[in-house]
């Protein structure tokens, strides 16, 4: 069981700007044991083969018959899904806690993805408002341009877009990552509470506005600072952290991540920490 | 709630009733209280086009107050006699429902005076003055609305519409979106969202001469434009200032007679998704009424807060 309360943790995360993360309790215990993590199945989810794939179109289906079907192929223990014909229909693959390789050929439209646990995903298209809304864990992809609240909420995984995002990207997030390769707009990170999110191009007015702990990481020009968002410098650890991320999401390539602005909040919330269980799974 | 979709076809005409229908029925669920169309039609150019109404739309629904038909024969009536004493001359006339008609008018003058004038019949209302400019709207959904006024066979170059969640004003013609940019030929806006500073600017409005028809919010952003054009802003101009002068939540089109245009507030507070390419640009409150028309894989995106763009024909 890895310590969670050893000072070179507690240092590392402070280094990174987090200066109020604390791991503490038996949720984050569960999170950091690799084989717990790794092994962990919900009740009621499937022993899915990656290498067993089919295509499903839903163009002639509504949401909820779409997401019954992939639920139905799970369960036939299909690990790799493609699903055609999505035409920016709402809620496509929601709810899914269980491994699987998701891909969508063609856009989404409002709350894509949401409420998700562990599959990986990626959408050959554009996402509208609030994709990811929830996201425990895994992986997201967007090869083109997302809607506002992109990532709302999300306590871990990694939600990556290639393109630019709407307004309010990673409102109230709580862990995880949020690499975006394009353009954010306003309000980017308001009332974000952990995690990190990356914008390699320019974010609107308000960034961080009444952020309450978090990274925020911005490569082009920044609108304006919000309530409580302030600069921080920089870190060897964050450029670690940044140059391994970008190559994980396959965008910024040769990208200086050192010349990046670096953004936390300035403003210690009382007794926040005791408060609110941090961006692990089993705190759920 | 409220749902918005707007295109425009560049060089070239196409079937914008049937487009902007199928844009339309895929926000249904956005608002199904009515909906309204704004078709920029090939027509002439010749006459004007005046759409109006007599009454309202009493059906299911409805929170109109219910009236004996044989009043909206009178006020048809007057509003002839009217138009004879402007000295306009009637080319051509239809009745498209007991209580809407579609009139073609020869008239050279001053087109305030003229809709003060028509507008002084009780309960008429001019829906749109306009070359190209047909401006229909109803109670009912998209495809109800475009089957009862025929709009699927209307050829033109751009088009606005909406589907309308009532929610600050009744379920009635006059309350329903696109809105006429009195006293503007050719000019109409929808909007989703909420005006909060709505009392303030129509009381100064209307102290400077502007007319308001209903007491929904988004008729405000129709005379704010026509107002700031009025005393010689460019339509881009009005709507640049609409940014600050409005307050509130809002993502609106506005049309005139060669262009089409977006704003969006500066909290981005509400939904647009726009697809843009050399001959087309499609938008609405949401991708699926952009794919209704253009199914196949294409790149959209969500503007900016506080963006406003606008498009020739």
């Amino acid at each position: 069981m890895a310590n969670l309360k050893t000072s070179e943790k507690k240092t590392k995360a402070q280094s990174m700007g987090m200066h109020t993360e604390v791991l503490t309790g038996k949720t984050q215990q569960k999170f950091f044991n690799p084989d717990e993590a790794e092994n962990y199945y919900y009740w009621g989810t499937y022993d899915v083969d990656f290498n067993k794939r089919t295509d499903l179109d839903v163009k002639d289906m509504d949401c909820k018959e779409a997401n019954k079907k992939i639920d139905e192929l799970m369960s036939e223990g299909y690990g790799t899904i493609v699903i055609k014909n999505p035409q920016g229909k709402h809620s496509l693959g929601v709810g899914i806690l269980n491994k699987l390789n998701l891909i969508f050929e063609g856009s989404l439209g409002y709350f894509g993805v949401g409420s998700i646990d562990g599959p990986l995903v990626r959408v050959n298209g554009r996402v509208g408002w609030s994709c990811a809304e929830n996201m425990m864990a895994g992986k997201v992809v967007i090869e083109k341009n997302a809607g506002s609240c992109f990532g709302a909420a999300i306590r871990g995984g990694d939600l990556i877009c290639k393109g630019s995002v709407g307004a309010r990207t990673g409102i109230d997030q709580k862990g995880g990552s949020i690499i975006v390769g394009g353009d954010a707009g306003a309000f980017t990170g308001f009332m974000m509470q952990r995690g990190r999110i990356v914008i390699l191009g320019d974010v609107g007015i308000n960034l961080g506005d009444s952020m309450y702990d978090g990274t925020i990481f911005v490569g082009g020009k920044i609108g304006s600072f919000g309530s409580d968002a302030i600069e921080a410098p920089m870190t060897k650890n964050d450029i670690d952290w940044l140059n391994r991320k970008l190559k994980v999401a396959e965008i910024g390539e040769n990208f200086d991540v050192s010349k990046m602005t670096k953004i936390v909040a300035g403003k210690k919330l009382w007794n926040y920490d005791a408060l609110e269980p941090t961006e692990k799974k089993g705190a759920i | 709630m409220c749902g918005i979709a707007g295109l425009i076809h560049r060089g070239k005409s196409s079937n914008v009733g049937e487009e902007l229908q199928s844009m339309l029925q895929a926000l249904k669920h956005r608002g199904p209280d009515s909906t309204g169309y704004a078709l920029y039609a090939k027509n002439d150019g010749q006459n004007f086009i005046m759409r109006f109404k007599v009454g309202e739309n009493v059906g299911e629904g409805s929170t109109s107050v219910n009236e004996d038909v044989s009043v909206y024969d009178e006020r048809k009536k007057l509003v002839d006699k009217n138009l004879s004493d402007l000295g306009a001359t009637i080319v051509k006339e239809e009745k498209l429902t007991p209580y809407s008609y579609r009139y073609e008018i020869k008239y050279d003058k001053d087109l305030m005076e003229f809709s003060k004038k028509i507008e002084s019949v009780d309960m008429v209302e001019i829906l749109s003055i306009g070359k190209s400019l047909e401006l229909i709207k109803d109670l009912g959904d998209a495809k109800t609305v475009c089957e009862r006024y025929n709009l699927d066979k209307v050829q033109g170059t751009h088009g606005i519409g909406h589907a309308r969640m009532a929610t600050e004003s009744g379920v009635d013609i006059k309350s329903a979106h696109p809105f006429w940019g009195y006293p503007f030929a050719d000019v109409a806006v929808v909007h989703n969202g909420q005006l909060t500073n709505y009392w303030n600017n129509r009381r100064a409005l209307e102290n400077k001469g502007m007319r308001f028809m209903s007491e929904c919010d988004s008729e405000l952003i129709a005379v704010f434009l026509a107002e700031k054009m009025r005393n010689g802003a460019t339509l881009e101009e009005g709507m640049k200032e609409s940014l600050t002068g409005l307050d509130g939540v809002f993502t609106y089109f506005v049309a005139t007679k060669d262009s089409l245009g977006m704003a969006k507030d500066t909290m981005a507070a509400k939904p647009l998704v726009l697809y843009e390419s050399d001959d087309l640009v499609a938008m609405g409150s949401e991708e699926i009424a952009i794919r209704s028309i253009l199914p196949e894989e294409i790149t959209t995106y969500d503007p900016f807060d506080g963006e406003v763009k606008v498009w020739q024909i």
